[in-house]
């Protein structure tokens, strides 16, 4: 009688303490977003009303919108500072495009060419000649920027056609915005690109263990342009809802946006070295800046101030899950 | 390795020359010694503040956070002295290196105690750094007017025909090549950047160095404050706003690798000063100071191009071939 051992079930994924933290730490996300939805609503009396909380929404879908796919980015093991210089490079693109007479369709599509172009180049420099994004994005950031400023000058660009308003004034349904619309889909899309898709998996794969990865297959360098490209892109869409809403655009558009975006990201669960996180997390983490922002501003305080407040946020929110194993170490030990 | 460090300043230095070389075809006077000093002088704070943030590059990590440092002392200081003209300036020296020294000290421990990555600190403490700044100023700005003369001079005085801003500059650049190549915390700062788990087996202690480095560039940030405030004499939330990235761009030009170990305090002057000598030029040869910020950022992609090509490979060069493919 042959003994075939029963074969051993190996599962898709090593689905337990992984999504145990990761469910912990969007528990923890989520009773931080209502405690300070709860402190504002009881703070000011202008909170709770569906207009209030949807002007609260164009505090951040702009950031957030990039955001998204700076997770992906920063999930692979890599950064992009250089998003805030893309917003204001594709601004001023389409700031000289008004000026040469082009209509609404043209001006979107210069727009995310133009961020597409941006990601592109950043994602080249990383991939082709191997070198550390950190670095690569600083450069780029101030060579995005400064071409907008050459450009510019200390002039700015008016004259936006009406039909162009929509994307960032816009409302699709009641209090419901474009601005925010476009942010949901592009949650589900991304979700679904990231916890549904082998190229997710792949990216995970590569924040992990780049060698390993590159040894099991995956195009590493392929995938790592493609999340550059894709991030640059977003920065494209953000420009065209930012220069839509203010109608205007001057070369220091969107000054300081980069940190804001990533500070979102990391806020939202996404491991700065790479290889965890989530897309719901950085949902959550958009929210609660928009939220924390929106609060502190009904109640007058000066944002400068409320800046303090997303750093404590950032630092505390990740020093306490640190703590908290700490703690519980030390009582088990 | 001590040969590539030579050969890559030697070269950064070979383009300083070309570039003021460049630069005088257009504008003769820009060589002459009197306006490189200048060119120096102008320049002594941002090789200060390279320095710090090169200690903290070299343990793979990164100080974010030393524009905010220096806008929160400067406005400590210039407070200071606008409440009370009779403190002398030696001793609001040293207030600032203390109060750059506290704040240093605060990112050194999240990253020591908490093992947070120093990224995620520095970034959170760049917002509260200069948020802080807004607190206790009120928002309000503090003038020349309020400084007193000699808080605004003593920079300006000069002492064998240099201002003293140069030679704080001198001694910090002279205090920085002593530590890191003739003491045991310089060759630790090298070790843990190079590779951190040998380190830790040598028994350098890496969280505790990791903690010296940011008290480090937390009092070059401190003194910067002071330094900036009595230069610009102006002291409000917006000092130095951005400006962390000018001194990451300075170290990076001069051949400090972001991945930690590699660098020098000469490769990091040396940055500082391509950077200061950009934004000295572009006036006096008539180009729009708008064209700086372009020109520094081609400058800082040039620069990791070719620096990359000096710092070592690591592991995966079979695959090479079936990547490109």
């Amino acid at each position: 009688m042959t003994d075939t051992p029963a074969p051993r079930h190996i599962p898709d994924r090593l689905d337990k303490p992984f999504t145990a933290a990761v469910f912990s730490w969007e528990a923890l996300l989520v009773v931080v977003a209502v405690a300070i939805f709860a402190v504002n609503s009881f703070a000011s009396p202008y909170f709770l009303d569906a207009w209030s909380l949807s002007d609260l929404t164009f505090n951040f879908t702009e950031k957030a919108l990039i955001a998204l796919a700076m997770a992906l980015l920063i999930i692979s093991g890599e950064i992009d500072l250089s998003v805030a210089a893309i917003i204001a490079l594709a601004s001023t693109m389409m700031g000289m495009a008004v000026q040469a007479g082009a209509g609404t369709p043209a001006l979107v599509a210069i727009g995310l060419v133009v961020g597409l172009g941006c990601g592109a180049f950043n994602g080249l420099l990383v991939t082709r000649l191997g070198l550390p994004s950190i670095v690569v994005t600083i450069g780029t950031m101030s060579l995005f920027r400064g071409i907008a400023f050459i450009i510019l000058g200390d002039r700015a660009y008016k004259g936006y056609p009406a039909s162009f308003a929509f994307f960032g004034q816009g409302y699709v349904w009641w209090v419901v915005s474009f601005e925010l619309t476009l942010f949901l889909i592009g949650a589900v899309v991304y979700w679904f690109l990231l916890h549904r898709t082998s190229f997710g998996r792949r990216v995970f794969a590569i924040g992990n263990n780049p060698v390993a990865a590159q040894f099991s297959g995956v195009r590493v360098g392929r995938i790592k342009f493609i999340l550059f490209c894709l991030t640059g892109l977003m920065a494209g869409i953000a420009s065209v809802l930012i220069t839509s809403r203010l109608g205007s655009t001057r070369p220091s558009i969107a000054q300081g946006y980069e940190l804001e975006v990533i500070t979102m990201v990391v806020l939202g669960g996404v491991s700065i070295l790479g290889g965890a996180g989530s897309i719901l997390g950085v949902v959550l983490a958009a929210f609660i800046m928009g939220l924390v922002t929106f609060g502190l501003g009904l109640l007058n305080v000066p944002g400068i101030v409320m800046s303090i407040f997303i750093g404590l946020l950032l630092i505390i929110v990740i020093a306490l899950p640190i703590l908290w194993r700490r703690v519980r170490r030390e009582r088990f030990a | 390795m001590k040969a590539f460090l030579r050969y890559r300043e030697v070269w950064l230095l070979a383009a300083i020359v070309v570039l003021i070389g460049l630069i005088s075809t257009r504008f003769p006077g820009f060589a002459d010694p009197a306006n490189l000093r200048q060119v120096f002088n102008d320049t002594s704070i941002l090789m200060i503040l390279a320095l710090g943030q090169m200690v903290v590059i070299l343990t793979r990590s990164i100080d974010l956070s030393m524009a905010s440092n220096l806008c929160l002392t400067g406005m400590v200081v210039a407070m200071l002295n606008a409440a009370h003209p009779a403190i002398p300036i030696p001793l609001l020296i040293v207030i600032a290196l203390l109060v750059g020294l506290v704040l240093g000290a605060i990112n050194g421990l999240l990253v020591w105690r908490l093992n947070i990555p120093s990224i995620v600190v520095t970034l959170g403490t760049l917002t509260i750094y200069r948020g802080a700044t807004f607190v206790i100023s009120g928002g309000a700005w503090v003038n020349a007017d309020q400084m007193s003369a000699d808080f605004i001079g003593l920079q300006r005085a000069a002492f064998l025909g240099i201002p003293v801003l140069s030679w704080i500059a001198l001694l910090v650049i002279a205090l920085f090549f002593l530590v890191m190549t003739r003491t045991a915390l310089g060759r630790s700062i090298y070790a843990i950047g190079v590779n951190p788990t040998a380190s830790v087996y040598a028994g350098i202690d890496v969280g505790r160095t990791k903690f010296i480095v940011f008290c480090i560039s937390g009092m070059i940030g401190g003194l910067c404050g002071y330094l900036w405030i009595s230069r610009y004499v102006i002291a409000s939330v917006e000092v130095a706003n951005g400006y962390e990235l000018n001194i990451i761009a300075a170290c990076v030009i001069g051949g400090i690798s972001i991945a930690g170990g590699i660098g020098s305090v000469g490769g990091a002057v040396l940055g500082a000063l391509f950077l200061g000598i950009i934004s000295n030029a572009l006036p006096v040869i008539n180009i729009s100071p708008f064209w700086q910020m372009a020109i520094s950022g081609s400058a800082i992609i040039l620069a990791v191009v070719l620096n990359a090509r000096g710092e070592r490979r690591q592991g995966r060069i079979i695959l090479k071939k079936a990547e490109a493919a």
